[in-house]
C-alpha cells in the first residue's frame, strides 16, 4: 500500500545568485494527502513549481522520480500527461466561459478538430458531480463564487486523469464552511487513489486532513512528520516553521474602550448588478475609541461591502442610512470624503484595489495623503522622503529602500506597504479588511502588533476576518454578520466559534432563507 | 570598472533610447556625408519636428493612463481651418484670435474627455470617433480648399527666430548666451538632485559617471545652440517647445496632479480607492491633449502658412510612436516627457536622414515601422530582464 509515488531528491535551486531552494528532498507515498508549510519565501511554490514544470528541467540541480521513473520536465504539458495537475492560488479559469468550456479548456472533447458538444457536457456533469458541486455545466464561471470555481478547478484537474493534484493555498479565498467542504473532497478523492500536495498557510486544516507534513523553511527541509492519526498540534508546526517558539499568537493588549466615535444608523445598500436586491439591509453599529471590532460572517455575507459602503460609498448604489462621527452626521459621498472625515479602508485584495504594484513604496505610500505634503499642489519631496522613510521603519517594511517597487516585495511586506499608507493618512476609523490574508505567521504577528498599537493611540479599529481565531484573538467586540444583515453582536467574554456559528445559523433559520452562498 | 558595467547593464532601459538617439545622429552624421550636423539642418529638423513633439508630451499623459488618442492630427487640421477663419476669414487681431483658437481646442478635447470620463466610453473608439469627426468638420469649414496667407506674426511661431542681432565672430550671441546659462542651470540642478539622492540613501550614480554625464549634455546644449546660432539664431518655436517640455515635466514629477496620472495609469481601482477623483483626471488629461493639439495646430498653420485639409494626416501615430519609442509602456503608468521628447526625436533624425540621402517615402515608412518594433521589443526585453532579478 504504502508506496512512494512522487520521490524528489537534492533539489536546489537558484535565482540569480540567491538560493531558493537547498538540498530539498521530498517523497510523497500513494494515497496520501501531503501537506507543504513554511513562511512566505520559504521555498514551497518553488518547489511546487519544479515539480509541474514551470521551472524546466535543466534550471535547478537534483532530480524527480515518479512512480521510480525519472522525469525531465520541459514544461507544465509534460507533467500534466503524467497526471501531475497544479492549481494555484490564483484561479486560472475564463470568467466568460461556461463551465463546461472551462473544464475542457485546453483538452477539448473534439474530433478532427470539431467540439463535440454532447460528450463535453455529459463528461462535465460527471466531473461536477464526483466533486460534489451541483451546478449547471452551461453556467458563466462569472455567476460562481470562489468556492465553487475552486471545485471547477478540481473538477478540471480530474479531467486530465490526474495522479498527483497540487493546491496552492486552496482554502485561502474560502469561508469555513467552503473550506470544510473542500477538505471533504479531498479525503473523498484520497480514498479515490488521487494523491495531494497541499500547500497551506492554515494550519488547523493541515492537522485536520494531512497524512504526512513536510515543514521548510528558508529553502531547506526542516522536517517531514507523519501525522496519521492527527496527533500533530499546530504549536509545534509553527515552532518548526518559524524556528522560534512564538508564546503568544496574538499579542495582548489592555482595552479600555473610550468614547463613541462612529455610528452607523440604518445602512441599506443595493446591488449595483441587480438594483433590486439589497447586499447590505438596515445595518446599524458603533466603534468606539481605542477598540477593535470585529466583522465575523461567511464569505458573500456583505461584511465587505458594508465597509466599502461606509468608505466613500465604494461599493453599490442606492444607498440610505446614515454615518455619524463624534455625534455628527457626515458627507460620505466620496472616498475623498471619507479621507477628511478620517475614514480609513485596507482592502483585503491589496494586489488589485490596494497598490499601484509597477510604482515605488514611497509613491504607494504617500498617494492619499499627497493633500498633506504639498503646497499649491506641487509635492515637497523632501518631506515626502522623510515621512516615506519613517514609516518604513516606523513598520518594519524589509526592502533595499523607499524606492523599490512595491511588486518585487513579499506579501506580508506589501500588507504593510498598504497598512503604512493608510494609518500615514492619519485616519481615527481604520477598517481592516482580511489584513492578514496570505500572509506568514510572522508577519501575522507583526500586523497584529500594529492594529493594537493604533488602538491604544486611541483609533477605533473594524476588523473583518475570514480566520475566526484571529478575530477571537484581536477584538473586543464582535458583530456577526450573515445575508448583510447583522445577526448578533458578542462581547469577547462571549465569542467563540460555536457561539458566532450559533449566532449565523440561527439567524439564517429566522429569515427562513436557504443556507446557500 | 565592475560596478560602472553593473551600473549600466541595470539602467540600460533608462538610458539605452538616449544611447540609441546618439548612434543613429552618428550613424547619419557619415551616411549624409555630414550634412546633418549643418547649422541650416539642425535648425530645420528643430521646425519640422516641433509639432510631432508638442503633440508627443499631451500623447504621453493619455498613454500613461493606458490609453491613446487617436484625433489629434485630425484636430491639428480642425484648430487650423478655425484659425484661418478667425483670422483670415473674420480679420480678428492675433492675440485674440490665438487664445480662441486655443479654447477650441481645449473643448474639442473637453468633448473627448467628457464622454471618456462620465459615458464610460472607451477612449479608443471616443477618439476615433473624434478623428473621423473632426476631420470631416475641417473640410466642411475649409469647403475642401486651402485657406491663406496667415499674418506675419503667426508664421513667426513655426518659423521666426528671437530677434537681436548682436554678433560675436558671425554667431548669434543670444543663442550662445542662451546655451552658456541653461549648462549652468542644469549643472545645479543636477548637484542639487545628487545630494538630496544621497540624503535618502538612493541608488546615485558613481561620481566618474555623474561628471561624464553631466559634461556630455552640457556639451550637447552647447552644441546645439552654437550650431542654431552660426544660422539664424533661436527658433521661436524651440522656445515655445521647450517651456512645454519643462512645464509637463514639472507636473509630471512634482505635482499631485501628475502623481494622479500615474497612479490612475498604474492600477486604476487602488488609485481610486485611494482618494483620486479618476474620471476627474481621465477627463482633464483628454482635455489636455486638445489643448496641446490647438498649440501644436498654430504651428502647422504657420508653418504652412495655410489651414487645408490634409493638414496634421498621421500626426497621431507620429507622437504615439515618440511615446513608445521614449519609454512608455502601452499598459500605462510609466513614460517620461523626456523620454517621448527622445522618442520624438529618434523619429525625427531618422525622418531627417533618409530624406537627405534621398531614401524614398515608401522606404521611410518602413523603416521607421521596424525601428518602432525593434524599440518597443528592447523596452520589453530589458524589462522581463529586471523583473525576473
Amino acid at each position: 500500500m504504502a508506496e512512494t509515488l512522487l520521490e524528489m531528491k537534492d533539489i536546489t535551486k537558484d535565482f540569480s545568485g540567491v538560493r531558493a531552494l537547498e538540498n530539498v528532498s521530498l517523497s510523497v507515498v500513494n494515497h496520501e494527502i501531503h501537506a507543504l508549510v513554511g513562511e512566505n519565501g520559504a521555498g514551497k511554490s518553488t518547489l511546487m513549481n519544479i515539480l509541474s514544470g514551470v521551472y524546466p528541467h535543466g534550471s535547478y540541480d537534483g532530480e524527480i522520480l515518479l512512480d521510480g521513473k525519472e522525469c525531465r520536465f520541459r514544461d507544465i504539458r509534460e507533467s500534466e500527461q503524467l497526471g501531475i495537475v497544479i492549481i494555484h492560488q490564483e484561479l486560472a479559469l475564463i470568467p466568460y466561459l461556461s463551465i463546461a468550456e472551462n473544464i475542457f479548456l485546453g483538452n477539448e472533447q473534439a474530433h478532427n478538430g470539431i467540439i463535440n458538444w454532447d460528450d463535453t457536457v455529459t463528461l462535465s456533469k460527471e466531473l461536477l458531480k464526483k466533486v460534489g458541486l451541483n451546478e449547471n455545466p452551461y453556467t458563466q464561471i462569472s455567476n460562481l463564487g470562489v468556492g465553487k470555481q475552486q471545485l471547477v478547478e478540481i473538477a478540471k484537474a480530474l479531467s486530465k486523469n490526474v495522479k498527483l493534484l497540487i493546491l496552492d493555498e486552496p482554502t485561502a479565498a474560502l469561508n469555513d464552511e467552503e473550506s470544510c467542504k473542500l477538505l471533504e473532497l479531498l479525503v473523498d478523492l484520497k480514498a479515490h487513489g488521487v494523491t495531494s500536495i497541499l500547500i497551506s498557510h492554515k494550519l488547523n486544516e493541515v492537522t485536520r486532513v494531512a497524512d504526512a507534513i513536510t515543514i521548510l523553511r528558508d529553502g531547506k527541509v526542516i522536517e517531514t512528520v507523519a501525522n496519521s492519526d492527527n496527533e500533530i498540534d499546530e504549536d509545534r508546526l509553527i515552532r518548526s516553521m518559524v524556528g522560534r517558539e512564538i508564546l503568544d499568537r496574538f499579542p495582548s493588549r489592555a482595552t479600555t474602550p473610550g468614547e463613541e466615535i462612529l455610528r452607523v444608523e440604518g445602512l441599506t445598500v443595493f446591488d449595483p448588478m441587480n438594483e433590486s436586491r439589497a447586499i447590505v439591509n438596515n445595518v446599524s453599529f458603533n466603534l468606539r475609541r481605542g477598540e477593535v471590532v470585529g466583522f465575523a460572517g461567511l464569505m458573500g455575507a456583505g461584511r465587505t461591502e458594508i465597509a466599502m459602503s461606509i468608505f466613500g460609498k465604494t461599493y453599490g448604489v442606492n444607498h440610505s442610512g446614515r454615518v455619524f462621527k463624534n455625534g455628527v452626521e457626515i458627507r460620505n459621498n466620496s472616498v475623498g470624503d471619507s479621507i477628511a472625515n478620517g475614514i480609513a479602508y485596507v482592502t483585503e485584495d491589496r494586489k488589485k484595489y490596494g497598490l499601484v504594484l509597477i510604482d515605488d513604496i514611497r509613491n504607494n505610500v504617500t498617494l492619499p495623503s499627497l493633500e498633506k505634503l504639498s503646497k499649491f499642489g506641487v509635492v515637497d519631496e523632501s518631506q515626502e522622503n522623510l515621512i516615506s522613510n519613517e514609516y518604513r521603519k516606523k513598520l518594519n517594511i524589509k526592502c533595499s529602500g523607499i524606492d523599490q517597487r512595491v511588486e518585487s516585495l513579499s506579501g506580508g511586506n506589501q500588507q504593510k506597504v498598504v497598512l503604512g499608507k493608510w494609518i500615514m493618512s492619519d485616519p481615527d476609523v481604520l477598517i481592516l479588511d482580511e489584513p492578514t490574508r496570505g500572509i506568514d505567521v510572522g508577519a501575522k504577528y507583526e500586523i497584529y502588533t500594529i492594529i493594537n498599537k493604533l488602538a491604544s493611540e486611541g483609533k477605533a479599529i473594524l476588523m473583518i476576518s475570514s480566520e475566526m481565531p484571529e478575530l477571537l484573538g484581536m477584538c473586543d467586540r464582535i458583530y456577526v454578520i450573515t445575508d448583510g444583515e447583522i445577526a448578533g453582536e458578542l462581547p469577547r467574554a462571549q465569542a467563540t466559534q460555536e457561539s458566532i456559528m450559533k449566532c449565523i445559523m440561527s439567524h439564517k433559520r429566522t429569515i427562513q432563507s436557504v443556507l446557500a452562498v | 570598472m565592475g560596478n560602472v558595467t553593473a551600473f549600466f547593464k541595470n539602467n540600460i532601459r533608462q538610458y539605452g533610447m538616449v544611447l540609441a538617439l546618439v548612434f543613429i545622429m552618428a550613424l547619419f552624421q557619415v551616411l549624409t556625408g555630414g550634412i546633418l550636423f549643418r547649422p541650416m539642418n539642425i535648425t530645420n529638423l528643430v521646425l519640422q519636428n516641433s509639432y510631432v513633439l508638442i503633440l508627443g508630451v499631451g500623447m504621453l499623459l493619455c498613454i500613461v493612463t493606458g490609453n491613446v488618442d487617436l484625433s489629434v492630427g485630425s484636430v491639428v487640421a480642425f484648430v487650423g481651418a478655425v484659425a484661418a477663419v478667425f483670422m483670415i476669414d473674420l480679420h480678428m487681431p492675433v492675440v485674440l484670435g490665438i487664445i480662441l483658437t486655443l479654447l477650441v481646442g481645449l473643448l474639442v478635447g473637453s468633448f473627448h474627455g467628457y464622454f471618456i470620463a462620465y459615458r464610460k466610453i472607451p477612449p479608443f473608439i471616443v477618439t476615433l470617433g473624434g478623428m473621423l469627426i473632426f476631420r470631416g468638420l475641417t473640410m466642411v469649414i475649409l469647403k475642401g480648399q486651402t485657406k491663406a496667407p496667415f499674418a506675419k506674426s503667426i508664421q513667426n511661431i513655426a518659423a521666426g527666430y528671437l530677434p537681436g542681432d548682436f554678433k560675436i565672430a558671425g554667431l548669434n550671441a543670444i543663442a550662445i548666451l542662451a546655451g552658456l546659462v541653461l549648462s549652468a542651470i542644469f549643472i545645479a540642478v543636477q548637484l542639487n538632485m545628487r545630494k538630496r539622492k544621497k540624503k535618502y540613501d538612493f541608488e546615485v550614480l558613481p561620481v566618474g559617471l555623474e561628471i561624464v554625464k553631466i559634461a556630455l549634455v552640457v556639451l550637447a546644449i552647447n552644441t546645439l545652440t552654437l550650431l542654431l546660432a552660426a544660422h539664424n539664431g533661436i527658433p521661436l518655436v524651440l522656445i515655445l517647445l521647450a517651456s512645454l517640455i519643462f512645464i509637463y515635466t514639472f507636473i509630471t514629477q512634482k505635482t499631485i496632479s501628475g502623481r494622479h496620472i500615474y497612479a490612475l495609469g498604474g492600477n486604476e481601482k487602488a488609485a481610486r480607492l485611494s482618494g483620486v477623483k479618476t474620471h476627474r483626471v481621465m477627463f482633464w488629461v483628454y482635455a489636455n491633449m486638445g489643448l496641446l493639439a490647438a498649440v501644436a495646430g498654430l504651428v502647422v498653420a504657420g508653418r504652412l502658412n495655410a489651414a487645408t485639409p490634409k493638414a496634421g494626416t498621421n500626426f497621431e501615430l507620429d507622437a504615439i510612436a515618440a511615446c513608445y519609442i521614449g519609454g512608455a509602456s502601452a499598459s500605462g503608468g510609466v513614460g517620461t516627457v523626456l523620454g517621448t521628447i527622445v522618442g520624438g526625436l529618434v523619429m525625427g533624425v531618422l525622418n531627417n536622414g533618409m530624406s537627405i540621402m534621398g531614401v524614398s517615402v515608401d522606404w521611410q515608412q518602413a523603416i521607421k515601422g521596424m525601428v518602432l518594433l525593434a524599440a518597443v521589443c528592447f523596452d520589453v526585453y530589458t524589462k522581463s530582464k529586471n523583473s525576473s532579478r
